[in-house]
């Protein structure tokens, strides 16, 4: 039971796609959509509902495009 | 308490853990995805906005694939000649000395044609503080060979490898400015895993520190990727990078309080 739930949100147009998001997250919460955004990059997205609001996505991102919530239950 | 939590009740302002710092501006960057810069730019503005110091710094942007820093950074910055950034931040830092002066600059400006100005500057122990992302490439012009580039890599003007006994040996130039006396904390770092940056940022908000304390020169060294200039994508030349850059490059300090490290 996890007593902490995160939640993050992506700027989808500023994603690049470079997946270095995804390598850094513990929970594998991080997949890259089948959509592209305006210049073509399959963007980032959380996918299901394990995210326990680290930040390490966010602190790789190149971009900065993830801010990341968390609560504790 | 429940589970049942919704994200719109998560995604709430108090909840909030990491953002983009405000200090970057809001337009996209133009490097290329995966590129380590705009992590480093990240790491630099953030140390900035913990000291508070946004109207008291001025950055020296570099030639090369960041010298549109300014573009990003949302401090006072000034564009330098290539390679001159070190020679520019002392002017700056002379006339100004209560200001953070810092120089951003790559492999191809810091190590190649501004080698004079790099060595002159730390020998001088000018108080500003150089960060140098080095990728062993050079990555804006379309991949040549740098001084950095390791032996046998590859590189659109040595597509054999670097052959070290025509193309001379790489240039190891952070371990070469740490013998110098007027510099004060020498550190290598990178920035491709979270716990990499977190280290990142200690040692780049040190080396701010040790400037407000007139300590001499501090110098932070980001070993980055280029992907593009590597022909591999982001995630790949991490993992590159770990295997080939890493051993001939090691992470950690080099000179801490003026004292090499053993």
């Amino acid at each position: 039971m996890a007593k902490v739930k995160g939640d993050i949100v992506v700027d989808i147009e500023k994603c690049k796609g470079c997946e270095v998001c995804i390598t850094a997250c513990p929970n594998d919460v991080i997949a890259m959509s089948r959509n592209v955004n305006g210049k073509g990059y399959h963007y980032a997205e959380s996918v299901n509902e394990e995210c326990i609001g680290c930040a390490n996505c966010a602190i790789v991102c190149p971009d900065g495009v993830i801010t990341v919530y968390k609560v504790k239950l | 308490m429940s589970d049942i939590i919704t994200k719109e009740q998560i995604r709430q302002p108090e909840n909030l853990v990491y953002t983009k710092t405000k200090l970057l501006t809001d337009k996209a960057l133009s490097y290329c995805p995966g590129c380590g810069h705009g992590t480093a730019h990240r790491i630099v503005m953030e140390v900035i906005e913990e000291l508070g110091a946004q109207a008291n710094t001025i950055g020296i942007a570099p030639v090369g694939c960041s010298v549109l820093a300014y573009e990003f950074m949302n401090i006072d910055m000034q564009q330098a000649a290539h390679g001159r950034a070190p020679a520019l931040a002392t002017a700056v830092k002379r006339l100004m000395p209560e200001k953070y002066v810092f120089t951003y600059q790559g492999d191809g400006d810091l190590a190649a044609i501004g080698t004079a100005e790099t060595i002159h500057a730390c020998n001088r122990g000018e108080n500003i503080t150089i960060i140098f992302i080095n990728n062993g490439i050079y990555g804006m012009t379309g991949g040549q060979m740098a001084p950095t580039t390791l032996p046998n890599m590859k590189a659109s003007t040595c597509p054999y490898g670097r052959d070290v006994k025509t193309m001379g040996n790489p240039l190891k130039i952070t371990e070469l400015i740490a013998q110098l006396p007027g510099v004060h904390y020498v550190t290598r770092q990178a920035v491709h895993t979270p716990g990499n940056v977190r280290r990142t940022k200690k040692a780049v908000r040190k080396a701010f520190d040790l400037q407000k304390e007139n300590k001499g020169l501090t110098f932070v060294e980001i070993v980055s990727n280029c992907n593009s200039g590597w022909k591999m994508t982001p995630v790949q030349s991490n993992k590159w990078m770990e295997e080939n850059m890493f051993p001939f490059y090691p992470l950690g300090d080099i000179k801490v309080d003026g004292q090499l490290v053993k």
